[in-house]
């Protein structure tokens, strides 16, 4: 789950990361008075969990708090990148000296965490990572053992921050380190880590990605979850507990599995068709939730073909077979199916299909052939 | 022979009397594997199983009682973390963790507190290890392999079930198929599972089913050139997967450019291995070494 920058920079913040004044604005009114309390030109940023926002005229100067107001109903109601604006973090400007890098994650190579830092920040780190990887600094941290205050100075004297302000530095490294730990993160990330004119070290952006599958400790995070950026039908997958993603082909796929829902869509492009999305039905799905699925994939209007692939272990094929049939009997529909069933109650499975006049494929291979075959045919 | 699992094995379930893990421990004893315990805390003394299999309230006892020497874990997440120090504080050398969801730093810090001792970890969010036609440990259904002399490592669940039973429709048979799971850190890594296959001498072909996240693959590939004398045939899911969308499990997603399906199907072909482009394909290749 992403984190917006002022949820980001707020949790910094309780971990004793200086941050710029300011305040999260929601109207055009609101953001003229935060930037008259500031009583200095204001930074607003929109606040959308998509990449590049400063580029797509996400973020804006402002000298005055009229001004502020102006620009505020400006970016407030816009959209970015398809994503509608609806608050801004009206922020104090900084007089910026020096721009650094400083992030945490998780390294799976090594099977730590890892710190990482540049002198050269602001920019897209992995684009420093490619043209000069000299650039970025990087410190193991011992899961057992923490972050010890030798590495954060290690860090520091890599990437030349000044000694004066050493002490400032690992402050806050380790308050960072302290964020990504305590909110079970599995991305902290500070860009840019500001050395102001004044010599004062300030986090000017900040963004958090907390582990989905630590959400149990942070029952408080689960309620701010932003959804503004998904696809509806991935909301409504998410309701039944259904991994789905939408892609940009044509042919409608249901798979139980993760893995195997990814080989089924490179099998129907290895034939010459293209996937309309990725769906994992999980393990033991019920009919109900089949149900559930079919629908999502037949609301795509993109969908031309659905092609199912059930490899039933803890799943079973007759519990698929009925959501199957239960689905196309409300659900009036000419798009032609292509269903494969092996394993757990197989048999029964397909007597079920064959009720509904539903024809089955012997192989994946096969599958994926006559699914693309139907959509090419229906699909022009 | 065969690798991890096989007729000596002793299995304790942690989670034995837990709704998944009831209904898979009666389905390895129906296949052939010897259980000799469960663990629930609270429900010591009970017994289970047709009143075949006794519970304990801790790992430890259950180990001094009935020897066991391998253990399943079936807890719901948040307890995960902790049965698995459970097991490997009472030294049982082989832990198998089939639950999902883990939260992936309290992995990193149950890797590294593991990291010194005589035990090697399964998993987590693994469909767990069979060695046909009598043992398994796990989930894997027992009916769509058949003993022969393919090793099978894998990242995924259901995938490993298509491709084992693609195998079997060929007349093609498993030595012992493990699936190392789905997650960023995982207790074993492909490398581990390749050398104990290179060792075995019942192994002749080996099959490694890689999918997009990570670079596992590409070192596997590295390891394989270097240090293995038996074929072995690879096969990575997620061509078809966008950036930066995570694909059903935690660890698999491509993330800043690493972990492409394209970049492993290369490191592989670099290193000798022939890939294979869907499942189905993999015992053709095999039929033809």
């Amino acid at each position: 789950m992403r984190l917006h920058e002022y949820q980001s920079k707020k949790i910094f913040s309780e971990h004793n990361i200086p941050i710029p004044r300011g305040r999260l604005a929601s109207s055009q009114e609101e953001a003229k008075l935060i930037a008259d309390e500031l009583n200095q030109p204001v930074v607003l940023k929109a606040q959308v969990l998509v990449g590049g926002r400063g580029k797509a005229g996400g973020i804006r100067l402002v000298k005055s708090p009229n001004e502020a107001g102006d620009e505020a109903s400006k970016i407030l109601g816009s959209t970015i990148k398809g994503i509608p604006v609806r608050r801004l973090l009206v922020e104090e400007a900084v007089s910026i000296q020096q721009e650094i890098y400083l992030g945490v994650t998780i390294d799976r190579g090594s099977g730590s965490s890892v710190l990482i830092a540049s002198g050269e920040g602001g920019v897209d780190i992995e684009e420093i990572a490619k043209t000069a990887p000299g650039k970025i600094a990087r410190i193991m941290v011992n899961p057992l053992l923490g972050l010890r205050d030798y590495q954060c100075r290690n860090l520091a004297t890599e990437i030349e921050v000044p000694r004066a302000l050493w002490r400032l530095f690992i402050s806050v490294t380790q308050g960072l380190f302290k964020s990504y730990q305590d909110l079970d993160a599995t991305l902290a990330e500070i860009n840019p880590l500001v050395i102001t004119t004044n010599g004062r070290l300030i986090a000017l952006d900040g963004k958090m990605i907390i582990d989905d599958n630590a959400l149990f400790r942070h029952p408080d995070l689960i309620e701010k979850r932003d959804i503004s950026a998904e696809e509806p039908e991935e909301i409504e997958a998410r309701k039944f507990c259904l991994e789905y993603i939408k892609l940009s082909g044509n042919i409608g796929c249901l798979v139980n599995g993760a893995g195997l829902a990814m080989a089924t869509m490179d099998i129907i492009k290895h034939n010459g068709g293209e996937p309309a999305n990725f769906l994992d039905i999980g393990g033991g799905a019920s009919a109900e939730k089949v149900s559930a699925a079919l629908r999502i994939i037949l609301q795509d209007p993109q969908v031309k073909t659905v092609l199912i692939n059930i490899f039933g272990g803890i799943t079973r094929c007759d519990e698929v077979a009925t959501g199957i049939k239960n689905t196309l009997e409300k659900f009036t529909t000419n798009i032609p199916f292509v269903i494969r069933l092996v394993g757990t109650n197989e048999k029964s499975g397909r007597e079920i299909l064959a009720t509904a006049n539903l024809e089955t494929a012997e192989t994946l291979q096969e599958a994926a052939k006559m699914a693309v075959n139907y959509s090419l045919e229906h699909g022009s | 022979m065969s690798i991890l699992i096989n007729k000596d094995t002793r299995l304790l379930v942690q989670g034995i009397t837990g709704h998944e893990g009831n209904f898979h421990s009666e389905h390895m004893r129906f296949y052939g594997t010897n259980i000799v315990a469960g663990v629930t805390p609270g429900k010591g003394g009970e017994w289970v199983l047709d009143g075949k299999v006794p519970v304990f309230d801790s790992v430890h006892t259950a180990v001094e009682v009935t020897g066991a020497n391998t253990s399943v874990i079936f807890v719901p997440a948040m307890f995960a973390g902790d049965a698995i120090l459970e097991a490997a504080d009472s030294d049982i050398p082989l832990i198998v963790c089939i639950t999902e969801g883990v939260p992936v730093k309290e992995m990193l810090q149950i890797k590294e507190a593991i990291k010194h001792k005589d035990v090697r970890l399964i998993g987590p969010n693994s469909p767990g290890i069979i060695t046909p036609p009598t043992t398994k440990v796990g989930i894997i259904p027992g009916s769509i392999t058949m003993p022969g002399s393919v090793g099978v490592v894998s990242r995924s669940g259901t995938l490993t079930y298509e491709v084992v039973y693609a195998l079997k429709q060929k007349g093609i048979g498993t030595s012992t198929c493990v699936g190392i799971g789905g997650d960023p850190i995982v207790g074993s890594n492909f490398i581990e599972i390749l050398s104990h296959f290179e060792g075995d001498s019942q192994t002749e072909v080996v099959v490694m089913i890689g999918e997009i996240g990570g670079q596992d693959e590409e070192k596997a590939a590295a390891y394989i050139a270097n240090n293995m004398t038996k074929p072995v045939i690879g096969f990575v899911a997620g061509q078809a997967a966008p950036p930066n969308k995570r694909m059903g499990h935690a660890g698999a997603i491509i993330e800043g450019g690493v972990g492409t399906a394209e970049a492993k199907i290369k490191a592989l072909k670099n290193a000798g291995i022939q890939v294979a482009n869907y499942p189905e394909e993999i015992p053709k290749i095999i039929q033809k070494l």
